[in-house]
């Protein structure tokens, strides 16, 4: 037994970080430095990695203080479409708000919400071409919506009933997608991440002009699928655009334990891939820097790793609270606010938004959503049915099924 | 017809689909310029390319996430692990992600990826380049599991894999690369040229996954063996004198349980071999299937012989390998039950 000297004089030197906050502290940002829109420079899209160092380890944004568009990264988006993107922004959260309300009445056996990152997966898939790949991680529901996937098709999909495209082979919110060019969600993080790479090579070995995009989180950038990504990616001059959506959490796990003390962007400097972090909760500044690597990627540039700066305001999942495991409000001390006030705020500031307005749409989407749930469960419950017939289960192991399988599926007499 | 190795044949495999299809591509680690540490790929980058012959960074996993991703966008990548030892950092892309992958999509999306692995010893490469890891791939739904024993076997079953739209992992036993080995290694190397199955047709054709061979008809027993270890049976069989049946099975998944199935029902014994481990090895399957569908025509045991459950050794290599002596006495059991 350990006396208790010794528990007094030993002191392990073994590093541990520690959290932005944890129950027992106040959460505190003061020490972030946001910089001004005007201080990072926005350089040709066929820069050298090693040219944009700086845009690693700044934050590049668009929208100031005072919700005004400034700087050198001010997008080419028309008053329409910064409308339409505030639209699928409030369409995916008030779609999160009913899922997650449906997991917690015993409706679907599990939920993912991205409130507070809206902008990225929004933005980003406004920033794309239609024929552009996606390989998303378990977040990004925000491409369906702006790749116009039906909201009762994502629902049917997250009760498994007999209209889910994937016949129930999956938990909720792990869509695939191939009509809109999204890639089916896998639960083994970064494993789509050099897929991606993969898919780009393609394109790039067919002389198409498709670019691939994926996502991972701050948390995942730990995988070695991640390094695979971008060495492969920077080998073959893949044009693919990788991004990492440091939202600070990984459920319990702050970003301290992958970002290895500096940016996530700065990773891809020694792969000559340029990194660039992101305001990822101004909407604006996202839609710029995707556009610009998009843009690189399409002209033969390669890849652009991208850091979209945000915040998780909610829980991982259903599964967990997190005021277990951070401070209680953290979310309402992060600097960088919420995307969709952002969004709306600028819209007001130039005189084409208002108060009124923003509630009758927020009305509308939500009752836009409770009507197509209600048709969602009309084509059958994750409890009751009607779901996929059970032979259904052995048919797409392989293309054809094979006389083991054929077996099997007599045997219980399906 | 030509007389070819191992190593020919599965070049020409490769070059036939290379050159009928634009979306067939090789890639993996020494396989472009180089042409393979074994030479399978050789004259590939030079007839059609760098981009089609794709030498690539030593990284299995990425390499195999990276096949995926092309096999999602329409091309066909045959990928070589260099050995099957090192395959294991791309398992989880393969099991969790490459076998999984039209099941999971409801059928949106596949990658008709087939995965070369020289697999096998008996050529002193100890624990690291020795392995045959075929039965974690047969557990994993999804995958079709291939090991041909000679040179027309392999150009046929390498074709019918690369134009499978199911993942195929493809071992080649490189013990039998150069010529077919009976387990005798004081003996003098035998050369494919003298061997029927050397024989190789150079243009197009190929043999259907999923169907066994009977090399050697009989009556008094079945041996059930794959890879480099139907050889080494033949010889024992021969040695022996007795009236046994040899089934090469070519294919893992799919089995062919009807062949299997019609040879036990008929001799009532049965020997199964493989070189790789033996507990949970592919034979455990085989014989778990034998006694499920044979077990009233069955007069003895079923015997296996296979490897030791130990890391394959590099000074007692031929205490390891299963010998023709096992085998002969493992048929010469089951006969003695009557």
């Amino acid at each position: 037994m350990m006396s208790s000297d010794n528990k007094k004089t030993y002191q392990s030197k073994l590093f541990i970080p520690t959290a932005s906050s944890r129950p027992e502290n106040k959460p505190d940002y003061s020490h972030l430095k946001i910089p001004s829109p005007l201080d990072s420079q926005r350089p040709d899209v066929l820069v050298d990695a090693e040219q944009v160092r700086d845009l690693a380890y700044g934050i590049v944004r668009v929208l100031d203080d005072d919700h005004q568009a400034k700087g050198p990264w001010q997008p080419d988006l028309s008053v329409a479409q910064l409308h339409t993107g505030l639209r699928h922004m409030m369409h995916v959260r008030a779609y999160d708000q009913r899922m997650f309300t449906m997991q917690r009445q015993g409706k679907l056996s599990f939920y993912m919400k991205c409130t507070g990152e809206e902008a990225v997966a929004v933005a980003q898939a406004m920033a794309l071409e239609d024929g552009d790949m996606l390989f998303p991680s378990y977040r990004q529901q925000g491409l369906l919506f702006v790749r116009k996937r039906p909201v009762v098709d994502m629902m049917c999909h997250c009760i498994s009933n007999a209209k889910d495209n994937i016949k129930g082979r999956q938990m909720p919110v792990f869509y695939s997608w191939k009509e809109g060019n999204f890639f089916s969600v896998s639960g083994n993080l970064a494993t789509q991440y050099s897929q991606a790479v993969g898919w780009a090579m393609a394109s790039a070995y067919k002389g198409e002009d498709h670019i691939a995009v994926s996502w991972v989180g701050d948390g995942t950038t730990a995988a070695a699928d991640v390094y695979h990504a971008l060495v492969f990616a920077s080998t073959y001059k893949a044009p693919v655009i990788l991004n990492v959506v440091n939202n600070q959490w990984a459920i319990s796990t702050p970003q301290s334990f992958a970002n290895t003390g500096t940016t996530f962007a700065a990773r891809s400097i020694g792969f000559s891939i340029p990194g660039i972090r992101v305001d990822g909760n101004d909407f604006l500044a996202v839609y710029a820097v995707t556009k610009w690597a998009a843009e690189r990627a399409r002209k033969g540039g390669g890849a652009t790793f991208i850091e979209l700066y945000t915040y998780r305001t909610e829980g991982h999942s259903t599964s967990d609270n997190p005021d277990s495991y951070r401070g209680k409000n953290e979310a309402a001390h992060w600097p960088l606010g919420d995307p969709i006030e952002r969004l709306k705020n600028h819209l007001i500031a130039i005189g084409q938004w208002s108060e009124a307005q923003h509630l009758d749409l927020e009305k509308e989407l939500k009752a836009d959503i409770l009507a197509a749930w209600k048709e969602a469960i009309s084509h059958g419950s994750f409890e009751d049915g009607p779901h996929w017939p059970v032979s259904s289960m052995f048919e797409d192991v392989f293309k054809d099924i094979p006389p083991h399988l054929q077996k099997q599926m007599h045997k219980i007499g399906v | 017809m030509a007389k070819m190795n191992m190593i020919q044949a599965l070049n020409s495999a490769m070059d036939v689909c290379m050159n009928r299809d634009p979306n067939v591509l090789v890639m993996g680690e020494d396989v472009g310029y180089f042409g393979g540490v074994f030479r399978c790929t050789h004259g590939l980058y030079q007839k059609y390319g760098a981009h089609r012959a794709i030498d690539t960074p030593i990284a299995e996993g990425g390499i195999v996430a990276a096949a995926i991703g092309m096999g999602v966008n329409g091309l066909r990548p045959v990928v070589e692990m260099q050995f099957a030892d090192y395959i294991y950092p791309a398992i989880d892309q393969i099991i969790s992600e490459l076998a999984r992958l039209r099941h999971r999509s409801g059928g949106e999306y596949f990658a008709p990826l087939t995965i070369r692995a020289p697999c096998g010893g008996g050529i002193r490469g100890g624990q690291t380049h020795s392995q045959s890891p075929e039965a974690i791939f047969t557990h994993a739904c999804g995958l079709k599991t291939v090991m041909p024993s000679n040179p027309y076997d392999a150009k046929g079953l390498l074709i019918a894999a690369i134009e499978d739209d199911d993942p195929v992992i493809f071992f080649e036993p490189k013990r039998i690369y150069n010529g077919p080995f009976d387990g005798d290694h004081l003996k003098p190397a035998t050369s494919w040229a003298a061997h029927p199955m050397g024989e190789v047709p150079e243009g197009y054709y190929s043999l259907a996954l999923g169907k066994a061979n009977i090399v050697i008809p009989g009556n008094a027993v079945t041996v059930i063996a794959y890879g480099n270890m139907v050889h080494v049976a033949e010889a024992a069989i021969k040695a022996s004198g007795l009236d046994a049946e040899l089934i090469d099975l070519r294919t893992l998944i799919p089995l062919d349980t009807d062949t299997i199935e019609a040879s036990v029902q008929k001799t009532g014994r049965c020997v199964v071999l493989h070189e790789a481990t033996r507990t949970s090895g592919f034979g455990a399957e085989i014989v778990s299937q034998i006694q499920e569908q044979c077990f009233w025509h069955l007069t003895a045991p079923i015997e296996r012989v296979t490897g030791w459950d130990t890391p394959y050794p590099h000074a007692f290599e031929w205490e390891y390998f299963p010998s023709q002596a096992r085998i002969i006495e493992a048929m010469q059991r089951t006969l003695e039950n009557n």
